[in-house]
């Protein structure tokens, strides 16, 4: 793996480890990281979980904030289109997540920074892929600078 | 009257990173100013008075009633005047979106100083500077040393840099809510929590707004506004054409669609919002007609400036506060 050492705080690249926010709907992809659990798959332990009832309850404020609080990157996981337990929950995530993307892009954030994947709740081996995935690009991407960049003040 | 034999409130208008439009709404009272200089001096106000900075510094702390600063802190000067005033005076209230929420000088933080600086002394078609000179913050004369303001890489808020009492928001503040909370200190009524935002009513823009909504909205294609002729009669989000409405507080009056033009979010988010852009982003991506990825890609693409947009008023006050570098 690449060395890549952006952050000051981190005492060396080796140890730096991204940190994944996950954002996972209740019905689906949460219930896949369940069942990669109880299946004893091996992914890299970079997310950190958050269920939702519903991927369209993911409020665009959510992502932003995690970005400024330190979340290197975000993986929203919601239902497979069709499948949604209220029906459109999912394209409403689907069209915020475009958007975001975009506004990113202005923002200067590397746009693999936020993922968007569907996940059904038998895909528990494509959970463990994805986090694996993500977490190396993310590796080779280097820790966010979001947070360092927001909260110091420079003059 | 009671209120004639109490001592005259004494009160300070600042400017920071301004246009000058929050001093010309404070002038806009109008012969309400009467009543205003009959309640309060007027010890400090750059646009109109001859104060000079050395008797601001010569007054005792806390001997100011009332300041209204408007503008955003942008230089060494604006942060200065901002400790200065904070510590001679007993409200400081951040007057208007600038010095709210970094307004339109807050853009700047799309772009860093060096990018800011090379734009306005090479390349603008105007400037013609072969030596490729730059305002130094000192420069020796015979008479002695100039100096200059310290230009910052950021925008920031009023309350990024000093402790606030109060926000009033708007570009410019709508003066009626000036007088209304002007009169409110003057009869001694019972001050807000300090750090509310004051003299707005807490629904959005819609509740007030008299434009026709359907029910089940969608939104085929977006239009910039002069892409579309406006009906004059049905909400702008309708029509395709992007409105900060649904996000912003109400307290102008909804003066911007009542002119026929969309909302653009100068009166700050509702209470409970930390990110203003974010939830018009999350309300305008909802609306889009489609289910199909490369479809909805497609509609997205006509929004060109969705960061410059959303956070036209607000971008140093949002989660992500500037471009980052």
């Amino acid at each position: 793996m690449e060395e890549v050492n952006n952050n000051p705080a981190a005492p060396s690249a080796k140890a730096w480890k991204p940190k994944i926010l996950a954002i996972f709907c209740n019905w689906c992809t949460y219930t896949a990281s369940d069942l990669a659990g109880v299946s004893r798959l091996k992914y890299p332990a970079t997310t950190r979980v958050l269920r939702v009832m519903c991927s369209g309850r993911i409020d665009p404020q959510f992502i932003l904030t995690a970005f400024s609080e330190g979340a290197d990157a975000i993986l929203i996981g919601g239902c497979h289109p069709g499948d949604c337990h209220y029906a459109t929950g999912n394209y409403k995530c689907l069209r915020r997540f475009h958007l975001l993307q975009k506004y990113m892009k202005q923002m200067n954030i590397e746009p693999e920074r936020l993922r968007l994947e569907w996940i059904s709740a038998s895909e528990g081996k494509r959970l463990a892929e994805v986090v694996g995935e993500m977490s190396e690009t993310i590796q080779n991407l280097g820790p966010n600078k979001v947070k360092q960049q927001v909260s110091h003040i420079e003059k | 009257m009671a209120e004639e034999h109490k001592p005259k409130l004494k009160m300070a208008v600042y400017w920071g990173a301004a246009c000058g439009g929050c001093c010309v709404s404070v002038l806009d009272v109008h012969e309400t100013l009467l009543t205003v200089i009959q309640h309060a001096d007027l010890v400090f106000w750059p646009i109109a008075l001859d104060t000079k900075y050395s008797d601001v510094d010569a007054m005792e702390d806390k001997s100011i009633d009332i300041t209204l600063f408007n503008g955003a802190v942008r230089n060494s000067e604006n942060e200065h005047m901002a400790h200065v005033l904070r510590a001679k005076s007993k409200l400081l209230i951040a007057y208007g979106s600038c010095a709210h929420m970094g307004g339109i000088p807050g853009l700047a933080n799309f772009f860093s100083k060096e990018e800011i600086l090379k734009r306005a002394f090479d390349e603008t078609p105007s400037t013609e500077n072969p030596d490729k000179v730059r305002p130094q913050l000192e420069y020796n004369v015979p008479e002695g040393t100039l100096t200059l303001p310290k230009f910052y890489e950021d925008v920031y808020t009023l309350n990024q840099i000093v402790d606030v009492d109060y926000f009033i928001p708007g570009c410019p503040p709508q003066t009626e809510r000036l007088v209304e909370v002007f009169l409110a200190i003057v009869n001694g009524t019972e001050l807000p929590p300090k750090g509310s935002v004051i003299g707005v009513a807490e629904h959005a823009q819609c509740e007030e707004c008299k434009r026709i909504r359907s029910d089940n909205r969608s939104i085929n294609r977006f239009y910039r506004p002069w892409e579309i002729e406006d009906d004059g009669v049905s909400c702008f989000i309708d029509q395709g054409v992007i409105c900060l409405g649904p996000a912003t507080i109400s307290g102008c009056g909804v003066r911007c669609v009542k002119g026929n033009a969309p909302c653009r979010g100068c009166y700050g988010p509702m209470s409970d919002v930390v990110d203003m852009g974010a939830k018009i982003l999350s309300t305008m991506a909802t609306m889009i007609n489609s289910e199909d990825e490369n479809e909805i890609i497609k509609v997205i693409d006509k929004i060109d400036d969705p960061a410059g947009l959303f956070y036209r008023f607000s971008l140093p006050a949002s989660k992500i506060r500037r471009k980052i570098q």
